[in-house]
């Protein structure tokens, strides 16, 4: 990388006359235009735009009247927002747990040298491609208490069995959460596969001479070498459940009772869309975005910390 | 950066095969395979056959098993006749809404995208870099707080509510990763051909359109599979950003099948919701490893 920006910096030094200092490499900076724009504009513009306004008490339409911390006392005192809240850390908590393991276990099984190695790859990652929607709908039919399964083991003689995660305020995140990983499980996969095989040849050989069993050579050895793919892949998939939004959309629009699946992300549309509420939708969206630096800031530092930066 | 080289991940396993096909261990390995690629099939089998249904055998029969008479009227009404509130013309309306969304953005992302990642090679200028850092941490940042945002610079430009504003939504949100990809890919051209060509008198776009672009046909094509899917695919934006009449096919779907009036017609909404999966499940049969491929540069070299 370094060598690149000293040739870089030379390539501008072979301009046969020299011009004024913004003028050089205009193409460039031109052709950068749309980038700077939506670096700066849209997302640091975006950004400060929204947290400044979560400090005002704008309803249907922004306007700068300061109120200070009220919207945060008055989200934090909505038992709708807790609810989200603690919606999202469970099926968080629980979705980052279940991708990752059974990604990589998955993972290991697929890198035993199988055969029809390809075909397992792409039955198990076809779900990734389709949307929230299409995953939420078929998962909400295969639910469906009365057709579904639920309905077919009744139907075969055991009229007690119960399986209606959808319906029940207690179990509706279980609901989500099978949909959920049947949609991203494989995509761990493949990304903890792509880890394996970036693993040296001559590791497991060390390993085998040294008669070290094949468990515990994968958690002792492969897993603490297989650091950074587990830390980018966490950070993937969490950034992604922080959206969470379509899923719980089609699967049960946040309820059943109101608000028993709520997400963060449902609460922000429904109230600056919906309740036309926006210092509330600011508000939240503002909380959403600590909650995402809480992630990203301290893998930032893991990734990039230390070594300079570039 | 993390070190995922996708390349030796495609050239598969190494090493000589086992030699016993059935060990216990194979036995095993192979049983809890089937048994995971069938939890995945699952819903894929549910939707082709419950759509292939009527009405009554859905009724009365196991949701698992295949249709005694196939019909192809549940198809027939998904695509033309079901309603969204006044709109009885199907989701054949959110199929094209869909397609004259995506093809645009698609285009204009990738144009931006490849540009971007070609001046961040090969031009850099002062502060370039800072830009792309700001783009990438912009990336994470939950959509949610943009929103607003851009609803109010949308109208400002007279675009709220209309295709062109979606598509430049769409523009913008998918500029990180598709700069990120396309500059990845370009630092792997070797340098001596950008020299020779500087040296030539080929100038910022004559060295793009001359040898950048042909050389890289292959990561457009990973971006193309990764916009197509991802626009196609989008709600949320869908939703905010245009009016009722331009909703894409994934908000027409939700509202045909989650609407409470009527009576269920539950094979006619899993024609429905094959129909708008049917664009990227093909993308994703056709373009096989491509795909992954797309996914993990995209996903993973952050």
């Amino acid at each position: 990388m370094a060598s690149t920006t000293e040739a870089a910096t030379g390539r501008q030094g072979t301009e046969a006359r020299p011009r004024a200092r913004w003028t050089r490499n205009i193409s460039a900076k031109i052709a950068a235009i749309p980038m700077i724009a939506t670096a700066l504009v849209v997302f640091v513009g975006g950004t400060i735009w929204t947290v400044v306004y979560s400090f005002t008490d704008s309803k249907l339409l922004p306007r700068l009247r300061w109120v200070g911390f009220d919207q945060y006392e008055r989200l934090w005192s909505q038992n709708r927002w807790l609810i989200s809240i603690e919606n999202l850390m469970f099926y968080g908590v629980m979705s980052l747990v279940f991708t990752v393991t059974m990604g990589f276990i998955l993972a290991v099984l697929m890198d035993q040298k199988i055969r029809f190695e390809d075909t397992f790859r792409t039955i198990m990652l076809y779900p990734f491609a389709l949307s929230f929607i299409v995953t939420g709908l078929v998962w909400q039919w295969i639910l469906n208490p009365q057709f579904g399964i639920q309905g077919v083991v009744r139907d075969m003689g055991w009229t007690s069995f119960s399986f209606d995660p959808l319906n029940n305020p207690q179990t509706v995140l279980y609901g989500l959460l099978i949909a959920g990983l049947w949609q991203g499980t494989g995509f761990v996969m493949c990304l903890m596969l792509a880890g394996l095989r970036g693993i040296d040849e001559d590791i497991w050989k060390a390993a085998r001479v040294d008669g070290i069993p094949t468990w515990k050579t994968y958690v002792m050895v492969i897993i603490p070498m297989m650091r950074p793919v587990f830390i980018t892949t966490l950070v993937i998939v969490a950034s992604g459940i922080i959206r969470l939004y379509d899923l719980v959309v089609a699967m049960t629009s946040g309820g059943p009772g109101g608000n028993a699946s709520q997400v963060p992300a449902m609460y922000v549309y429904d109230y600056m869309f919906q309740a036309q509420n926006l210092g509330q939708g600011f508000a939240a969206s503002t909380m959403m975005l600590l909650s995402v630096l809480i992630v990203l800031i301290p893998w930032a530092y893991l990734e990039f910390g230390g070594k300079k930066h570039g | 950066m993390a070190d995922l080289s996708m390349s030796s991940a495609m050239t598969g396993p190494r090493g000589a095969r086992p030699k016993r096909a059935l060990s216990p261990r194979n036995i095993m390995l192979y049983g809890i395979l089937i048994v995971v690629c069938l939890y995945y099939l699952l819903p894929l089998w549910v939707m082709v056959m419950t759509s292939l249904k009527g009405m009554p055998e859905v009724r009365m029969g196991n949701i698992f098993a295949p249709p005694v008479e196939i019909t192809f009227q549940p198809w027939v009404k998904a695509w033309a006749e079901a309603c969204t509130g006044l709109n009885c013309d199907g989701l054949s309306r959110g199929f094209w809404n869909s397609v004259i969304i995506t093809v645009p953005s698609v285009i204009l992302s990738i144009a931006i995208a490849s540009v971007n990642g070609y001046a961040l090679i090969n031009w850099k200028f002062k502060g370039s870099d800072i830009f792309f850092t700001i783009l990438i941490f912009g990336s994470f940042i939950p959509y949610q707080i943009m929103l607003y945002p851009i609803v109010i610079l949308l109208r400002e430009m007279g675009l709220y509510g209309s295709l062109w504003g979606l598509v430049l939504v769409h523009s913008v949100f998918g500029m990180p990763i598709l700069t990120l990809l396309f500059r990845n890919y370009f630092s792997s051209i070797p340098e001596e051909l950008f020299k020779a060509a500087r040296v030539d008198g080929a100038g910022f776009w004559g060295i793009y359109f001359r040898i950048m672009l042909p050389m890289s046909l292959p990561i457009f094509v990973v971006a193309l599979i990764l916009q197509v899917t991802g626009i196609w695919n989008d709600f949320l934006f869908g939703v905010v950003y245009t009016k009722p009449a331009y909703y894409p096919m994934t908000v027409q779907l939700n509202n045909i099948v989650n609407s409470v009036q009527g009576v269920k017609e539950y094979n006619v909404n899993m024609a429905a919701t094959l129909l708008t999966g049917l664009v990227p499940l093909v993308v994703y049969f056709v373009s096989g490893k491509l795909f992954v491929r797309g996914i993990a540069a995209g996903a993973v070299k952050g």
